[in-house]
């Protein structure tokens, strides 16, 4: 019998678990190591090099490269050691927060500004079953 | 006789830190945020505690996954603070207090609590938002800090249920401190927001009003609420509320006393991904 995860029906959300944890431990402590100042410069010097002095997995890497922060996350990664890769890229957090969304960094401002994003329809994954908000936000634009 | 005189509970988000430390609090994305502070300020100046147990969650930066504690008492004389990605923030150095930290220590780990102690550990923005909330820019901490950190990142965290019982551990150790000590609690962290994956900027705004509702009139019963919940109905990070139930477990009314009061109250959303609030409850022991 596995373990209870009861928050495994809630859309868009990945819960750093000890499952996770276990997962992302590298690839979380490659981007804790970015508080420090030096780090952050040999990173950003040579992302390549300072990547492979870590035991991640080349997918966990990739991710890295990619700033896909959806992928970092469900890799194991952890959104306030992996904040420090936005960090070390001079982005903030409605930045970095935002380029998990369907919205840019502007648009996401701004539904902030607005209230932000609504729990109603974002409560259970079955309320997703028609796409995530990016994908509903792609068909509409396609008409 | 040492004494807890009244909680505060308080948002920690990193973008209020830093309109402080640039100067920004005047614009318009800020202005009301800020003005809905200066009463707690001016309560705060009337009001400065000789202590502050100041209980929040690292992120990242003081423990990273080599150690993660669920309870973590910060002993020290002082804490410097931390250097999160952006560079440390120009503010004082947060001052310990060995004396009340040990006592604490001896009398909460004797009641069950298993407390992590920690010295020589940076504080992040966790602690030193709310200070500069509370406090703004000045030159030393107006008192000294005791930071509590409690592991909201890493699940499991500790429930509800724990947290408040956790308050009233440290309660009863304020109580039985012999010096003549100020000692006020602050929780920290929330209100609702999520800052991950496609559902990120989550924002429950009548979710956060009856939290504050139940948080005053019946914690006891909302230190019952399941994590799933905050997380569901308030986001991902939402979760960090639970440790605002730290802070209402050392208010006297839940060993006996009569109910705290309130004596402010602020909400505002945004503040980056975050909607803000901010309360202070007196005791009445």
């Amino acid at each position: 019998m596995g373990l209870d995860k009861p928050y495994l029906d809630i859309p868009g959300t990945i819960i750093f678990d000890t499952d996770q944890a276990s997962m992302g431990y590298h690839l979380n402590m490659f981007a804790m190591s970015l508080k420090d100042a030096e780090n952050r410069r040999r990173f950003t010097a040579d992302e390549n090099a300072y990547l492979d002095e870590w035991p991640m997995t080349e997918e966990q890497k990739d991710a890295v490269r990619d700033r896909d922060f959806n992928r970092i996350l469900a890799l194991g990664g952890n959104i306030y050691f992996c904040a420090k890769i936005g960090a070390t890229d001079g982005q903030n957090y409605v930045e970095i927060v935002s380029s998990m969304t369907e919205n840019d960094a502007h648009a996401h401002k701004q539904m902030m500004i607005d209230g932000g994003r609504s729990p109603d329809g974002n409560r259970y994954l079955h309320e997703w079953a028609d796409g995530d908000p990016a994908a509903r936000k792609e068909r509409e634009e396609r008409g | 006789m040492a004494r807890i005189s009244a909680s505060v509970y308080s948002s920690h988000v990193p973008l209020i830190g830093a309109a402080v430390d640039k100067g920004l609090t005047g614009d318009d994305y800020f202005k009301p945020l800020f003005d809905g502070y200066r009463a707690g300020r001016e309560w705060a100046a009337e009001n400065t505690p000789d202590v502050v147990i100041l209980v929040f969650n690292d992120h990242a930066n003081a423990f990273g996954l080599d150690i993660v504690p669920t309870f973590a008492l910060g002993m020290s004389e002082t804490f410097e603070p931390a250097d999160e990605g952006w560079g440390s923030r120009p503010v004082p150095l947060v001052v310990g207090h060995p004396a009340l930290a040990a006592h604490i220590a001896h009398s909460v780990i004797r009641a069950d609590f298993d407390l992590t102690l920690v010295n020589n550990i940076p504080v992040d923005h966790g602690c030193t938002v709310p200070l500069s909330v509370m406090f703004d820019q000045p030159d030393t901490w107006p008192c000294k800090v005791i930071p509590l950190f409690i592991n909201v990142v890493q699940y499991p965290i500790p429930s509800g249920r724990r947290c408040l019982e956790l308050g009233k551990a440290i309660r009863q150790a304020v109580d039985s401190f012999d010096d003549d000590l100020d000692v006020q609690i602050w929780g920290t962290g929330g209100m609702s927001h999520q800052l991950q994956g496609q559902r990120a900027g989550l924002i429950n705004q009548p979710w956060d009003h009856e939290f504050f509702e139940r948080m005053i009139n019946d914690p006891e019963d909302l230190a019952t609420m399941e994590h799933v919940e905050y997380v569901r109905e308030a986001g991902s990070e939402g979760i960090e509320l639970v440790m605002w139930l730290v802070a209402r477990g050392a208010m006297s009314d839940l060993a006996g006393g009569a109910a705290p009061t309130e004596v402010h109250r602020h909400y505002h959303v945004p503040a980056s991904n975050t909607a803000v609030g901010q309360l202070i409850l007196e005791d009445h022991s």
